[in-house]
Parts: structure tokens; C-alpha cells; sequence
């Protein structure tokens, strides 16, 4: 066991190493048939007819199924159900799906797919956010009357008063990009028409008990007639959730309609071109200091593009509000978010959920404040970061757990030589053609869902006669290890190796619902729900043994296989305490839940406990510019996150590697690019994320603090390691070039010699 | 048409020879290892070894294995199911998250390792610079290859997968 615990440990790594891991497309079944979605040209246009009997008429081809063949309901989501599993009134984005051919073969489908006509009127495409506000714009969604998604508030203190109280007064704009999640594999969905009536959906998704929801709304029958089975996931990074459940839900219908397994494969175009992606921001942003580098006041206005439907853009924008102005004590706080509808591709969730793009700007404005006061950006933030007891701007007093944000600060400080390392920056001038620049970022993060929703997960633990383990949880694994961490998390705390449990195939047919693995709140939630579980059984096995060791069930203890009471020699292994169980009618199983504990929040104030626990995070970048081309060369990258505590290490290092590599190519690479509302980034040689080559040497310093709120310590991690890295490198390139870079992705052309506008000196 | 596959000669029918490779290790062989995860040739999930030479697989065709040698990544673990000490690199340095990239990094390597078993690591980076990964950020794929190329540096004793059984493990 400690064997599993020192090294890198993986229930699926051997299966995926030796390439028998099963996923969605590698599957199997008898009699499949295949479909495909059918798109138009459209990019807004009301629907007058859609013509199907072309390809209906074409070779292989069973059934064309429009919005017409949904028996339940065709539009659905998880906040507002716009959403349509085939376009029914209009056509609001150039991926929307008019239709789906089914047939024998996946070419079949394909070929007759383009003999679908869609009879249009155009209207006029809403692509600027900001023109979608206009009350000349048209609309997205009539019925809506205006173009308005959501707004959300924070209205703290007088922000008048505080801007009176300041020095300096700084006002900046920033954008960010659209960016695809770029998951390797494409999304796939195989619904099973079982025979006593169930359908059974075997996919590449993040979310099955929401899809389950999709699924039985779609086919309009109940939960329990839909099973879910959790099949390996070729990575999500949040984007395996409404468009997934979507293809799953028109794969079911199928094989519902036709009595045969369905399976809907998605080409990478296809992927890209209707699965929805990281909202891009604009971001208007006031900050005003005093002299003595402090933050009086922040007055900014998010607007956030969400595309033609609504997604979760009302969470995503209410993360931003929440954080809007980073780990800072601000008294007097004027923050307005909008999420808009255009005609643009749908923005939802996306590693980072509204947190990326607020970084890049606080991140900013933070060195251009410490600027403006004098002092370093290390000393403007420590002398305005949250600290233990710290009140957040949306009045949270954050005592609950421990506040590590100067300790995350100072490892980044110490692993990098930070100060040493800043004095050494080009500042837009160097003897060679390389410039050099180093910069940092740092953030707090609320952990898991917060005040967006009902937050809990069960888990179940089922010991069997011989004292082997089938260990569950209602955490999808999605790529990250999440079985393995609930395996570890049980392991450790039964005190049985690892070898002793096998996390079963989950399935919506046999945990709660637990909700969605998203918003890094997998190992919280389901190693909390693991660890109450594990909790439970051992209470229930103490009580079976207790007169065998002769004590108080409170007495026994579990140590290293065994199961002990607190006499000498008073042990007796935990394979015969639970054999010692089924002899004596009782059964050694357990479901244990993990209620996130409460938070509050008053929409109209923007004031409330908005999340149970928070983390801390800081990273630093080392790069250098070519003069000449504007090349930037990432040299090094380094970051602290504090876990809570970390469940198996190397996979740790994992999310911190790939997250920050992933907001490597938020920085300088990643754009979903559009033409007239058609994206033309519709393959991964045009959607370009990072290689091997273009990343550094990256080091991971892991911060243990764990959670008193958290049963197994553990805290999140997926989430924070990809949202500070692009403003710690548009920082490095602050002090690099002497050129601030506003919008994402950063681009840089030939240096002039000497600094344009700024001077770049701290 | 001759193919050794994964160490095994087949003999194809010449009509088979316009089959998409990807489609025949998938579909015809059930060797589902290699991924299709963008059709063009841009991510290599489908990558093999052909002749050792890495291939990307989704635009090739079954005429352009006639003669040749190939490794898919059911190939590379010894039939009792060892795994090669490449693949156990890959384990033990957590190298793998969602894994839909694994087969065709693990090939890559295997073919750059024969060829280098010497390798710093920006070498290491440039050999699997065609093959995306999403989830890790290649650093720990590279620590897998690091820690693996010492097994190639003994070319008498490492195994050669495809070609011969592999010997027991240590």
C-alpha cells in the first residue's frame, strides 16, 4: 500500500498503456448503425423547410430524424432550456443541427447527409457582443425580448468615495479569446435499446447524470428507463457537458426509433464547429490606489459573449463576479457582468469557468498599479492579499480553513529567485535579439459549485465475502484519475491495500445522483462522500467485532490490514472481521455522502458566503522575445497550489503540468477563428494547442493544508492550475518588452528598440 | 498481400488494399489502440510503427503496409503480459491521464528510443513533437522516456517487440 501512495498509482493504467482501454469508439455491438448530424449553411436564418427525402431515399439509409421525430422535449439545458437537440425554429449558429441521418455505415451517413436541403430565410447575424445590447439588434431568441443572457452584481461600500480616497486612478480595457477545449478525443455516443426497455448510453461525457436528464426529456420517459455506464473518457476539461449530453440524447432517440444500436461518431470539424467553447470577455476596468500601494475602490463591467444559447454562461459569468477583483481586500466594489446572446458559437463550461479571463486582467492591473505607486508587483500584492480572517469583496470572512495565499506567493518566490531574476529583465532592450522577461499571477479560487447549486456526492462501499472491495462514487472519471483517487481515498482510510479494491464501471443505474464532475470538485466531493462511506462501514464493522475483541465498538481500530482492538494482540484481520459480518447477518456495506456545506448569496447585493472553502494558487513564468520576429520562447514555468492535501502525488503533478500547458495556449497560440459567424478553425492543424516543443521545463510545488471542512483533506486542483499561467506570461512579457499586452492570445510582431509608450521600469 | 503484424504474418487479399489502415487495425483486427481523433494526419492518437518508423495512420491505406512490419501498441506488452519497460515508464512517472494519446506516444517513443537511446531531453521533446496531448503538458511523457531510454542503451538485452518475445521481466 505504501508502495501505491509513494509512486504514481492508476486503476486504468495498465489498460491504457497497453491500448485494451475500452472507450466509447472502441466499443463493440451487434447490428450497429451509425448517424451523423446534419448542419447548414446558416448562421441566423429562421427554418422554413428542411427537405429529407433526398437523402432518405439514398443508399444505407434507415430514417432522417428532424426536431418533428422527438417525442419529448427538443430543447433542454441546465439553466435555461434553449438548447435544441435538433434546430426547430430558427437556426441560431452555424452549428446548429437541423438534422441526423442514420445508416447502416458511418460513410452512408455521411454521404447522404449532404442531400439535406434546409429552406432558410435569413436574418440578420448578432456577432458583437456589444451590438447584441443595442436596442436596434436583432434578437437571438425572441421570446426573450432582449439579447440579455443573465447580469450579475457585486455592490460593495461607496466606490465613489473610495475613488476620492485614491492617488492614482487607473483605467484599462482587456479582451480575451474564444478557445476550444480540444479534448483528444471527439465526442461519441452509442445508445442501446436494452430488452426489457431501458436504453443504455455508453459516451464520451463528462456529466451522466445530466445527460441521463437530457436523455429521458428527449425520449420523454422516466430516469430509471435511461442507464448511463460510465465508459473512459478521452478528456473534457468541462466541455463534455451540454453538447456531449446533446449527441447522447440523438444517439438514444435513434435507437430508440429504430430498435438498434446507434452510434454517433464525431468527425473533429464537427467537434469544433458545434461543441461550445471558453467565453470571450471584455473587460472595462477601474482600480484606484493611494500612494501608499493600497486598493481603494474597483469599478469594472464584464461582458461576456456566450454564443447562441445559454449554457451555463449565468454560472460561468457569476465565478468572474465573485473574483472579479482577485485575492485582494477591496472595501469598495462596483462590479457589473452581462452575458449576451450572438449569433457566435455557444460559450459554456471550460477549465477555469469565468476565472481565466478575469485573472489575465486583475493580474495586469495589479503590476501596472504597483507601477504607478513605485513599488514592486510582489509588494503591491502582499500589501492587498487576503489574509487569514481576510473578508472577501463579497463579505466572506475566510476562517474556516487555512488562508495560504503568502505561502504559495513565497514558494513561487523562493523555486524561481524571483527578485533576482526581475532585475535581470530586458525592458525592451538587450544586446542580442533575445529579450528576457519573468512574471507572476496569483488567485484564490471557491471550490466546487459554491452558491450555483445543490452541491453533494454519495459513494458506495460494498465489501464482499471474501473481504474484496467494490468501491463507487458518483464522480465521473474523466481523465484525471478520479477512480484511482477515490480507490486511494478508501484504501487509506480502511487500511486495506489497494489491490483489495476494484472501483466498479459506475452507472446512473446504481449511485445517487451526484451531480457533475466539473468545477474541480471530484476529490472533494467524491473523496468526501468515499471517506463518510469508508467512515460508516468501519462504524458498522466495529460493531460486528467488538465482542470478539472484547471492547467498545469505539475502541476498534483499523491498521494496516487488520482490524484491532486496544488490548495487545487484540487484532484480527479485516478479510476474517468481515467474513465474521456475513456469518452473523450483517451486511459490510455502506453509502456515504458528502453535503458541501452552506453557502448563501443575494443577487441584487453580490453579497454572500459564496463558496465553502477556498484555494490558493501562484505561478510564474521565465520567457524571452526574439526583437526581430516577436517570437516568444517560454524558458521556464513554475507553480504553488495548495491542495489540501494531495491524494497521489504524481497525478497531482499532473494537473499542475496540464493545466499549465493548457493556459500556455491560452496565451499564446489558442483561437477559435470566425468568418461572418463560421468558424474556420475546424481541425487541430489549424486549432493549433501546445506541443512538446513549445512548452518549457515546468515544476510543480505541491502545498498541503488540509480542509477541516473537507472528510478526506483534499481540496481542488484542476481548475486553478490553468488560470494564472497567460497573465504570469503577458506579465514576462510586460517586463521583457515595456509592452502591455491587453488581448488574448498575446501576438507579438518585431520589438522596436526602444519601449513605445510605457515606461517599463518598475 | 503480406503484413507482419505485431509479429504475426497475415495474408491479405489484394482488394483489401484501399481499406483504410485505421479502419482495418480498428474495425477487422479489433486493435482499437490506435485512436482516430482528427482524420488529417494532425494529431497522431493513430499512430503506429511501420518498418519502426512512426506512421500516422488515419491517411493511409493497407497497400502502404504490403511487406512491411507492424507495431501497433497491442504489440509492445510480452504475450504473457508484461509490460515492456517503456510502458512501465509511462505507469510510474504518471505519464498518463486520459490516455486516448498514450498508444501513439508510447510508439513514438519506442521508435525514437531505438534510435537514440541517449537522448536529452529537448531531443525527447522533438520526437514526440507531433503528437498532441491535452491533458499532461508532455512534462512527465517525458520523464517516462528519460527514465525508459536506459533499457535501450543495452541493445543485446532490451526486447524488440514485434520482432521477438520479450523475456521474462526482472
Amino acid at each position: 500500500m505504501k508502495d501505491a501512495l509513494d509512486k504514481c498509482w492508476r486503476n486504468d493504467g495498465p489498460a491504457k498503456v497497453t491500448g485494451r482501454s475500452k472507450f466509447s469508439d472502441d466499443l463493440k455491438f451487434v447490428r450497429l448503425l451509425h448517424a451523423v448530424p446534419v448542419y447548414s449553411d446558416f448562421v441566423h436564418a429562421r427554418i422554413i423547410r428542411i427537405e429529407t427525402a433526398d437523402a432518405e431515399k439514398a443508399e444505407g439509409v434507415l430514417r432522417v430524424l428532424t426536431a418533428r421525430d422527438v417525442p419529448g422535449a427538443n430543447r433542454f439545458g441546465q439553466i435555461i432550456s434553449d438548447y435544441r437537440i435538433f434546430a426547430d425554429d430558427k437556426i441560431r449558429y452555424n452549428g446548429d443541427v437541423v438534422a441526423m441521418v442514420v445508416a447502416e455505415t458511418r460513410d452512408l451517413a455521411i454521404r447522404a447527409a449532404a442531400l439535406v436541403r434546409v429552406e432558410a430565410s435569413v436574418l440578420p447575424a448578432v456577432l458583437d457582443p456589444e451590438g447584441a445590447l443595442l436596442p436596434e439588434s436583432a434578437l437571438v431568441h425572441e421570446d426573450r425580448g432582449s439579447n440579455i443572457v443573465n447580469t450579475h452584481a457585486v455592490r460593495r461600500g461607496d466606490v465613489a468615495k473610495g475613488f476620492e480616497q485614491a492617488d492614482f486612478i487607473i483605467e484599462e480595457r482587456f479582451s480575451t479569446q474564444s478557445v476550444e477545449h480540444a479534448y483528444m478525443e471527439p465526442e461519441v455516443a452509442i445508445g442501446v435499446p436494452r430488452p426489457d426497455g431501458v436504453i443504455e448510453i455508453y459516451g464520451s461525457m463528462q456529466h451522466p447524470f445530466s445527460t441521463r436528464r437530457f436523455v429521458a426529456a428527449c425520449l420523454a420517459c422516466s430516469l430509471a428507463e435511461v442507464e448511463v455506464v460510465g465508459t473512459p473518457l478521452g478528456g473534457g476539461f468541462g466541455g463534455k457537458d451540454d453538447t456531449a449530453a446533446i449527441v447522447c440524447a440523438r444517439a438514444a432517440l435513434a435507437a430508440k426509433l429504430l430498435g438498434r444500436p446507434v452510434k454517433m461518431m464525431y468527425r473533429r470539424d464537427w467537434s469544433i464547429r458545434e461543441s461550445y467553447k471558453r467565453h470571450p470577455y471584455r473587460v472595462t476596468y477601474k482600480m484606484g490606489v493611494t500612494k501608499g500601494g493600497l486598493i481603494t475602490a474597483v469599478q469594472c463591467r464584464i461582458l461576456a459573449d456566450g454564443g447562441a444559447y445559454c449554457s451555463v454562461t449565468p454560472w460561468v459569468t457569476w465565478r468572474s463576479t465573485v473574483q472579479c477583483c482577485g485575492p485582494y481586500r477591496v472595501e469598495n466594489v462596483h462590479c457589473d457582468t452581462i452575458g449576451v446572446f450572438t449569433n457566435n458559437i455557444v460559450a459554456g463550461a471550460m477549465r477555469g469557468f469565468g476565472s481565466p479571463q478575469m485573472n489575465f486582467v486583475v493580474e495586469q492591473m495589479v503590476e501596472i498599479a504597483a507601477e504607478r505607486v513605485g513599488i514592486s508587483g510582489v509588494e503591491f500584492r502582499n500589501r492587498n492579499r487576503v489574509r487569514q480572517g481576510s473578508v472577501t469583496i463579497t463579505g466572506q470572512r475566510l476562517d474556516t480553513h487555512k488562508v495560504s495565499m503568502g505561502e504559495v506567493l513565497d514558494a513561487v518566490l523562493k523555486e524561481t529567485d524571483y527578485e533576482a531574476k526581475l532585475a535581470k529583465c530586458s525592458h525592451g532592450t538587450s544586446s542580442s535579439d533575445e529579450l528576457y522577461g519573468i512574471g507572476l499571477a496569483m488567485s484564490y479560487r471557491g471550490v466546487s459549485l459554491g452558491a450555483e447549486g445543490v452541491d453533494q456526492c454519495a459513494a458506495i462501499i460494498n465489501v464482499q465475502p471474501d473481504g474484496s472491495v467494490l468501491l463507487e462514487a458518483g464522480v465521473h472519471e474523466n481523465g484525471q484519475g478520479a477512480e484511482s483517487a477515490m480507490t486511494l481515498i478508501a484504501s487509506r482510510e480502511l487500511a486495506i491495500g489497494v489491490d483489495r479494491i476494484r472501483y466498479r464501471r459506475s452507472s446512473t443505474s446504481s449511485v445517487p445522483d451526484s451531480g457533475t464532475t466539473v468545477a474541480s470538485r471530484g476529490t472533494i466531493m467524491g473523496g468526501g462522500a468515499v471517506t463518510m462511506a469508508a467512515r460508516e462501514l468501519k462504524r458498522k464493522i466495529a460493531e460486528a467485532v467488538c465482542t470478539e475483541l472484547k471492547c467498545l465498538p469505539e475502541d476498534v481500530s483499523f491498521d494496516r490490514g487488520n482490524v484491532c482492538g486496544p488490548g495487545p494482540g487484540a487484532a484480527m484481520k479485516f478479510d476474517d472481521a468481515i467474513a465474521l459480518m456475513f456469518r452473523t447477518q450483517r451486511y459490510p456495506y455502506a453509502c456515504g455522502v458528502f453535503k458541501a456545506p452552506p453557502v448563501s448569496w443575494d443577487e441584487k447585493t453580490g453579497q454572500g458566503d459564496a463558496y465553502f472553502t477556498w484555494v490558493y494558487g501562484c505561478q510564474a513564468a521565465e520567457l524571452s522575445v526574439n526583437k526581430k520576429t516577436g517570437k516568444v520562447t517560454l524558458l521556464s514555468a513554475v507553480a504553488a497550489h495548495d491542495v489540501g492535501r494531495a491524494v497521489n502525488r504524481e497525478m497531482v503533478r499532473g494537473q499542475f503540468f496540464g493545466g499549465m500547458a493548457m493556459a500556455a495556449g491560452y496565451a499564446l497560440h489558442e483561437e477559435v477563428k470566425s468568418k461572418d459567424g463560421r468558424i474556420t478553425t475546424l481541425n487541430l492543424n489549424t486549432y493549433r494547442i501546445p506541443r512538446a516543443m513549445d512548452l518549457p521545463e515546468m515544476t510543480a510545488l505541491i502545498v498541503e493544508n488540509p480542509d477541516p471542512q473537507s472528510p478526506s483533506g483534499a481540496k481542488a486542483l484542476g481548475e486553478p492550475t490553468n488560470e494564472i499561467l497567460a497573465p504570469a506570461i503577458a506579465n514576462a512579457i510586460y517586463h521583457a518588452t515595456g509592452r502591455r499586452e491587453r488581448s488574448l492570445p498575446i501576438r507579438l510582431s518585431a520589438i522596436p528598440e526602444e519601449p513605445q509608450e510605457e515606461d517599463c521600469r518598475l | 498481400m503480406r503484413v507482419n503484424l505485431n509479429g504475426r504474418d497475415l495474408e491479405l487479399p489484394e482488394s483489401m488494399g484501399e481499406r483504410r489502415l485505421i479502419l482495418f487495425l480498428r474495425e477487422d483486427m479489433d486493435l482499437t489502440g490506435a485512436k482516430n481523433a482528427c482524420d488529417i494526419g494532425a494529431c497522431g492518437a493513430c499512430t503506429i510503427l511501420i518498418d519502426d518508423e512512426p506512421a500516422k495512420i488515419c491517411i493511409k491505406r493497407v497497400k502502404d503496409v504490403a511487406g512491411k512490419r507492424v507495431l501497433t501498441i497491442e504489440g509492445m506488452a510480452a504475450p504473457d503480459g508484461t509490460l515492456h519497460p517503456l510502458q512501465q515508464a509511462f505507469l510510474d512517472r504518471g505519464a498518463i491521464q486520459c490516455g486516448f494519446c498514450t498508444p501513439g506516444m508510447v510508439l513514438v517513443a519506442h521508435a525514437f528510443l531505438l534510435k537514440n537511446p541517449n537522448p536529452t531531453r529537448l531531443q525527447i521533446r522533438k520526437a514526440i513533437n507531433g503528437n498532441l496531448c491535452r491533458c499532461t503538458g508532455y512534462q512527465q511523457i517525458v520523464d517516462a522516456i528519460e527514465q525508459a531510454s536506459t533499457h535501450y542503451r543495452r541493445p543485446a538485452d532490451y526486447p524488440h517487440p514485434g520482432i521477438q518475445p520479450l523475456a521474462k521481466a526482472p
